[in-house]
């Protein structure tokens, strides 16, 4: 092979293996990456279930239910307008608890139940999961309708 | 008076750099160059001046300073020791200090150590580093200064995060820094090379050290961060594919690639160009890297700042250097002549490979970690995870192992496949009896961890094939640090499949005296009881882990701290030779009905995926020492001749 031909034989195969690289990270991206949602969205969007996704909101006051395994819990999660039933068996996030901010990974279930396989609870006040901080927090915890009866 | 004098040391120290870099350019200009030797002093001053300002603030932490801002926001008068002495550097400015501390510190090595390359471009790479170091002493004086002071002066200090208050955190940080320095020294001689037309054998043996000293740190800097965010965080994992741990393994990565590169343009004088572009993309990683941790742009432990103002000053900085140094690159490439031709199958092909598929698992993480940036930007919520990132770059990972199997063993220039036909024929034996065996016992593992174990075990016997045939007193030392490297990846890749093809888990509630069962051993909770820490209050699980007979006493802890307010869990790990068990208490839930939350893991070989990252840093370290003693024997002997 002649000297000058190796050097533009080298370029092609950098640029081949990055154009390679964009598409394959194109393609996992198309399957992988998870939406966010409130439970507003949620609805609108009208989500396949099993399709990993994001979901954050406030966790409705009198919502958490725990069950009989002591592992495994469901609550409520709310926005302004909807909410959507969580179920997540785990060890919950310090400070998780009603009229938390929270976002749960996971997915719906068939029966339009969120499963969540991780949760991340809002710590403090300098503290907020990215997806909430443009989120008004207060008024969903203000509609009556959360409030313990 | 101890603040002001650091801050005093910064300006004099930048005012350095500058000097630096101005009399770099007028060696450029005139081709003498009055001021070059102002260079090498100024390179010493400003080492010397940084060290000052680091101590200066790392002593205002040490007697609790709370006069100065970054103290009082950092920092309590409980806190123990140790952690008051990491604080220094456990924050957005301390951290800052670091960084250019050791970029100084760096360049009056270089300035003093480095005798190999031309003078010339010795000064245009310390004019380089100036340039580089002032960019940061900016960003350190007008969005960042660590001295700032606090009138009044708090009574106590706001306290460090609780996550951060540990003996991981003492290490990590500045170990990674060395390594992002480290890259930044190799971006400066190839940017003073590309700018005297030095790029060659020379220049690359020059450069070599740095790299392979920035790739050791950065190895067990991530290695480190990885065991800390295993047992801190209680969730049981070592990889999240957070953005944070994107930003150091993206770094890493191009570092790996250059010091394989780097090599090729030592000893055969090849790869010219591609090792320069590598280079610069290397330090346009660590770049990004900060950029990512330190703009705020993300949430995480790890960002300090959510400070748009210092993430743009980042932005502007990372994008000023970088684009630059690939316009410099397009200009000046042409005069870099075409290195020394080789076949595709040769010891050079074998390492093009290498640097193709760390590139492309670089550009897919790369891709992955600013798509959700820049999807934000665009008004779309979105979030990459480790789905996405096993998915893209698993496969390539497969690759780049087969490409080892063979990779070492070739000859340089050209080899031919027939002459390996024994090690090909066993190697695809090991793979193909392995994957049989595992499959035969475990047929429910996934592809990828049964992939994983099979190549590991192929590379752990492939690794060491470069020394068959080898007189070994006589084998240059470097030829040991790359097999105990690679047998390290061998290792480290046999933990990762082991634990991700075969861990299994528990997730129970316990009341006191009942007990859970997890990969054959069984966990009793015998009591739990309130401890007292330093800063810290927590419950405690006092439990017995038993197998076969042999009981060993565990004590997970839940860690609640004051300041500021925030839980922890202490995971309790029992580390066995074939792996650990991980076991994780909670608080008691709130309806209180007597059970504790508990979590038991059994990660088969999991402590291999850590020792492995030590195996490789310490080829790493036998390599670089190996070319330091090589040396200094070889310019013994040249004294000698000479005389």
């Amino acid at each position: 092979m002649k000297p000058k031909h190796q050097r533009l034989l080298l370029a092609v195969i950098a640029v081949a293996a990055l154009v390679g690289a964009g598409l394959i990270a194109a393609s996992a991206l198309r399957e992988e990456a998870s939406y966010f949602y409130t439970p507003t969205t949620l609805v609108a969007a009208n989500v396949e279930p099993g399709k990993a996704i994001r979901l954050g909101g406030m966790v409705q006051k009198g919502s958490i239910v725990r069950g009989g395994d002591g592992v495994s819990i469901t609550f409520t999660v709310r926005d302004q307008r909807r909410s959507q039933k969580v179920a997540y068996r785990g060890i919950t996030p310090d400070l998780f608890g009603e009229g938390s901010g929270v976002v749960a990974d996971g997915r719906l279930g068939p029966d339009r139940v969120f499963v969540a396989d991780s949760l991340l609870a809002k710590h403090d006040e300098n503290y907020v999961p990215r997806e909430l901080a443009d989120i008004d927090m207060s008024a969903a915890a203000k509609t009556k309708d959360t409030l313990v009866p | 008076m101890i603040a002001e004098a650091g801050l005093a040391a910064i300006w004099l120290a930048a005012s350095m750099a500058l000097l630096q870099f101005i009399a770099g350019l007028t060696l450029l200009r005139d081709g003498a160059g009055q001021l070059v030797p102002l260079i090498k002093p100024a390179a010493y001053m400003q080492g010397a001046l940084c060290t000052f300002a680091f101590f200066a603030l790392m002593w205002l932490f040490y007697i609790s300073d709370l006069s100065v801002l970054l103290v009082a926001n950092n920092s309590h008068i409980d806190k123990p020791l140790i952690f008051k002495l990491a604080g220094t550097w456990g924050n957005h400015e301390g951290s800052m200090l670091l960084w250019v501390t050791i970029l100084s510190v760096s360049g009056a090595a270089i300035a003093f150590l480095e005798k190999r390359i031309e003078v010339k471009t010795l000064s245009a790479t310390l004019a380089v580093q100036g340039f580089l170091a002032l960019g940061f002493f900016a960003f350190l004086l007008f969005s960042s200064n660590p001295f700032e002071r606090m009138v009044p002066a708090p009574i106590e200090g706001a306290g460090l995060n609780p996550l951060l208050q540990d003996v991981g955190l003492a290490f990590h940080p500045p170990t990674l820094y060395f390594g992002y320095v480290g890259l930044s020294i190799a971006f400066s001689f190839a940017v003073g090379a590309l700018l005297t037309n030095q790029v060659g054998p020379a220049f690359a043996r020059a450069m070599r050290p740095w790299v392979l000293g920035a790739w050791i740190f950065l190895t067990i800097g991530i290695a480190a961060g990885s065991y800390w965010a295993y047992y801190e965080l209680g969730w049981g994992g070592w990889w999240f594919w957070d953005p944070v741990e994107n930003a150091s393994l993206m770094p890493w990565l191009a570092a790996t690639a250059l010091l394989h590169s780097v090599s090729v343009l030592a000893t055969r004088n090849a790869l010219r160009a591609w090792t320069i572009m590598l280079a610069l993309v290397a330090f346009a990683m660590s770049m990004a890297g900060t950029f990512l941790v330190r703009s705020g742009i993300l949430t995480s432990v790890h960002a300090f700042a959510v400070d748009p103002e210092r993430g743009s000053f980042i932005l502007a900085l990372m994008l000023m250097y970088t684009g630059l140094a690939f316009v410099i690159f397009a200009l000046r490439i042409g005069t870099v002549k075409q290195g020394e031709p080789f076949q595709l199958l040769s010891r050079e092909g074998g390492i093009v490979a290498n640097n193709i598929f760390l590139s492309v698992i670089l550009a897919v993480i790369l891709i992955g970690t600013l798509y959700p940036i820049a999807a934000e930007a665009l008004g779309d919520k979105i979030s990459v995870g480790p789905p996405y990132f096993n998915k893209a770059t698993v496969p390539i990972a497969v690759l780049l192992m087969l490409a080892l199997l063979v990779g070492p063993l070739l000859r340089w220039r050209r080899d031919d496949l027939g002459r390996l036909k024994y090690w090909l024929i066993g190697a695809a034996a090991i793979l193909l009896l392995s994957c049989l065996a595992i499959w035969k016992f475990a047929p429910q593992i996934g592809i990828f961890p049964l992939l994983g174990i099979a190549l590991s075990l192929a590379l752990a016997v492939a690794a060491w094939m470069p020394l068959r045939g080898r007189k070994l007193l006589r084998t240059p030392i470097p030829v040991f640090g790359m097999v105990i490297a690679h047998f390290g990846l061998a290792v480290s890749v046999f933990g990762m499949a082991a634990e991700s093809g075969f861990s299994s888990e528990t997730l129970t509630a316990l009341a006191p005296g009942e007990s859970a069962k997890v990969a054959g051993w069984e966990v009793k909770l015998n009591d739990v009881n309130p401890v007292v820490g330093d800063n810290w209050v927590a419950v405690e699980g006092e439990m017995i882990a038993a197998k076969n007979g042999n009981e060993f006493p565990l004590h997970p802890q839940s860690r609640q701290f004051f300041k500021p307010p925030m839980q922890t869990s202490e995971a309790a790990l029992l580390t066995r030779w074939n792996g650990q068990l991980y076991v994780v208490i909670a608080q008691p839930d709130q309806e209180g009905d007597g059970r504790w939350q508990v979590r038991l893991w059994w990660k088969p070989f999991v402590t291999f995926i850590w020792g492995g990252a030590i195996l490789i840093a310490l080829g790493g370290a036998i390599a670089l020492l190996g070319r330091m003693v090589r040396r200094t024997k070889n310019s013994a002997i040249n004294k000698w001749q000479t005389e």
